[in-house]
C-alpha cells in the first residue's frame, strides 16, 4: 500500500499556496495540524478538477453563438440534450430543472475517475471522503426537492404510507423506508469508491509486476468503468429524485 | 451412493484437509496468533471474493439473458430495456463490490489483530 502514497505535484503546489491558511484555520478551530501536507491529495486534486472545469466552462461560454456554432459547442449541445432526455425518462416532465446539479455532478465524478489514469495525478474518487461527500450532497438535494415539491407533511407521509400500501402497514413501512433511504447513501458511496479504488489497485499491482504494456488493458477497462460509474451515479440520483418529487396522485392514476 | 452425497463428502474432506494444517500449526506454536490471523485473512478474502464474483456473475448473466431475449422479441423497446438492464446490473454489481471492499479490509487493514500492511 506504500505505492499509493507518493507526492503529487498538485498537492505540493496547493500546499505551498494554501497550506499556511488551512493550518491557521485548523488551529483556530482547535484541531490538530497534521505533519507534512496540511491539504491531502484528494482535496488538491478536487481543487484542480474544479478549476479546470470552471475555466473550460468560462471559455466555452464566451464563444457560444447561435449563428455559427463551433465543433466544441455542437458536442456540448449533444451532451446537454442527452442529459435532458435522461432527465425526461427518469424524473419526469419537470426533470429538466435539475440539469445543473446532475450535469455538474456527472462532469466532476467523470473527470475525477479519469484523472486516476493520468500519470502524476490520482483519482479523488478513490478516497472514501470524496464519494461520501458526493453521495450526501445528492441525498440532501433530493430530500429538499421532495419537500419543496410535495410539501413537508405529504413528503413525510410518503415514507409511512407509500402509494399502493395499506395504512395498517405504516409502522413496518416506515422502518423499511427509513433503512432504505439511509442505505442509499452507503450504496452510492461504496459503489463509486469500490469501483475506482479496486481498479486503481489492480493497475498498481499489475504495474508493479510488469511495468510495461501489461497494465494497458486494465487501464482501458478503467476508462470504461470510470465513465460508466459516473453515469450510474447520476442515473441513480435521477431515480431517487424522480421517486421523491413525483406527486402521489399521478401514481394512483396510473395504477 | 448418489452424486450429491459424493460431492458433499468430497467437500467435507477438502475442508478438513484445509483446516487440519492450521490446527497442527496452532498446537505446534500456540503463541503464533498473528500468523494464524494472516493465514485466515488470505483464505477468507480469497474465498469471499470468489463466491461473491461467481454468484454475482450468475445473477448478471440471468439479467442479460432476459434482456437480450426481450430485445429480440420486441426490438422497438430496446431503449427502455437497456436502461433498466444497466440499472439492475449496477445494483447486482454493487453487492460484489461490497464483498471486494470487505476482502480489502480483511487483507490490508486486519481489524482483528495481526500486523497491518501499509
Amino acid at each position: 500500500m506504500d505505492l499509493l502514497h507518493h507526492q503529487l505535484w498538485v498537492t505540493e503546489a496547493v500546499n505551498a499556496v494554501f497550506g499556511p491558511i488551512a493550518a491557521a484555520i485548523l488551529r483556530a478551530f482547535g484541531r490538530e495540524v497534521p505533519h507534512g501536507n496540511v491539504i491531502p491529495d484528494y482535496l488538491a486534486m478536487l481543487l484542480l478538477i474544479t478549476l479546470v472545469l470552471t475555466i473550460f466552462s468560462l471559455i466555452v461560454r464566451s464563444r457560444l453563438s447561435v449563428e455559427n456554432p463551433g465543433r466544441l459547442q455542437i458536442v456540448l449541445e449533444d451532451f446537454v440534450n442527452g442529459f435532458h432526455s435522461l432527465l425526461d425518462d427518469f424524473v419526469g416532465p419537470k426533470g429538466r430543472r435539475y440539469l445543473p446539479l446532475i450535469g455538474s455532478m456527472f462532469l466532476l465524478i467523470w473527470l475525477s475517475n479519469l484523472a486516476g489514469l493520468v500519470p502524476g495525478l490520482m483519482a479523488p474518487t478513490s478516497n472514501l471522503n470524496v464519494t461520501l461527500g458526493c453521495a450526501l450532497t445528492v441525498w440532501v438535494f433530493y430530500h429538499v426537492q421532495g419537500v419543496k415539491e410535495q410539501g413537508l407533511v405529504a413528503y413525510l407521509k410518503h415514507f409511512a404510507v407509500p402509494p399502493g400500501s395499506p395504512v395498517a402497514m405504516a409502522p413496518l413501512m416506515l422502518i423499511i423506508e427509513l433503512i432504505s433511504h439511509v442505505a442509499r447513501v452507503m450504496s452510492l458511496t461504496l459503489r463509486l469508491f469500490g469501483n475506482i479504488f479496486g481498479e486503481e489497485l489492480v493497475i498498481i499491482i499489475l504495474a508493479s509486476l510488469v511495468p510495461f504494456v501489461v497494465p494497458l488493458p486494465m487501464m482501458f477497462l478503467g476508462l470504461l468503468t470510470g465513465t460508466l460509474q459516473a453515469l450510474i451515479f447520476v442515473i441513480l440520483t435521477m431515480v431517487y429524485l424522480g421517486a421523491a418529487v413525483t406527486v402521489e396522485h399521478h401514481d394512483e392514476a396510473h395504477h | 451412493m448418489s452424486t450429491r452425497s459424493v460431492v458433499t463428502t468430497a467437500l467435507v474432506l477438502v475442508t478438513l484437509g484445509l483446516v487440519s494444517p492450521v490446527y497442527a500449526q496452532e498446537s505446534g506454536a500456540a503463541t503464533n496468533n498473528a500468523g494464524l490471523v494472516i493465514q485466515w485473512s488470505i483464505v477468507t478474502a480469497g474465498f469471499a471474493l470468489a463466491i461473491a464474483a461467481g454468484l454475482g456473475a450468475l445473477g448478471q448473466g440471468k439479467a442479460v439473458a432476459a434482456a437480450v431475449e426481450a430485445i429480440a422479441r420486441n426490438p422497438s423497446a430496446s431503449g427502455d430495456i437497456r436502461a433498466n438492464l444497466l440499472l439492475g446490473l449496477v445494483l447486482i454489481e454493487s453487492l460484489v463490490i461490497y464483498v471486494l471492499l470487505i476482502s480489502l479490509i480483511v487483507l490490508f487493514l486486519k481489524p482483528f489483530g495481526g500486523p497491518t500492511v501499509g
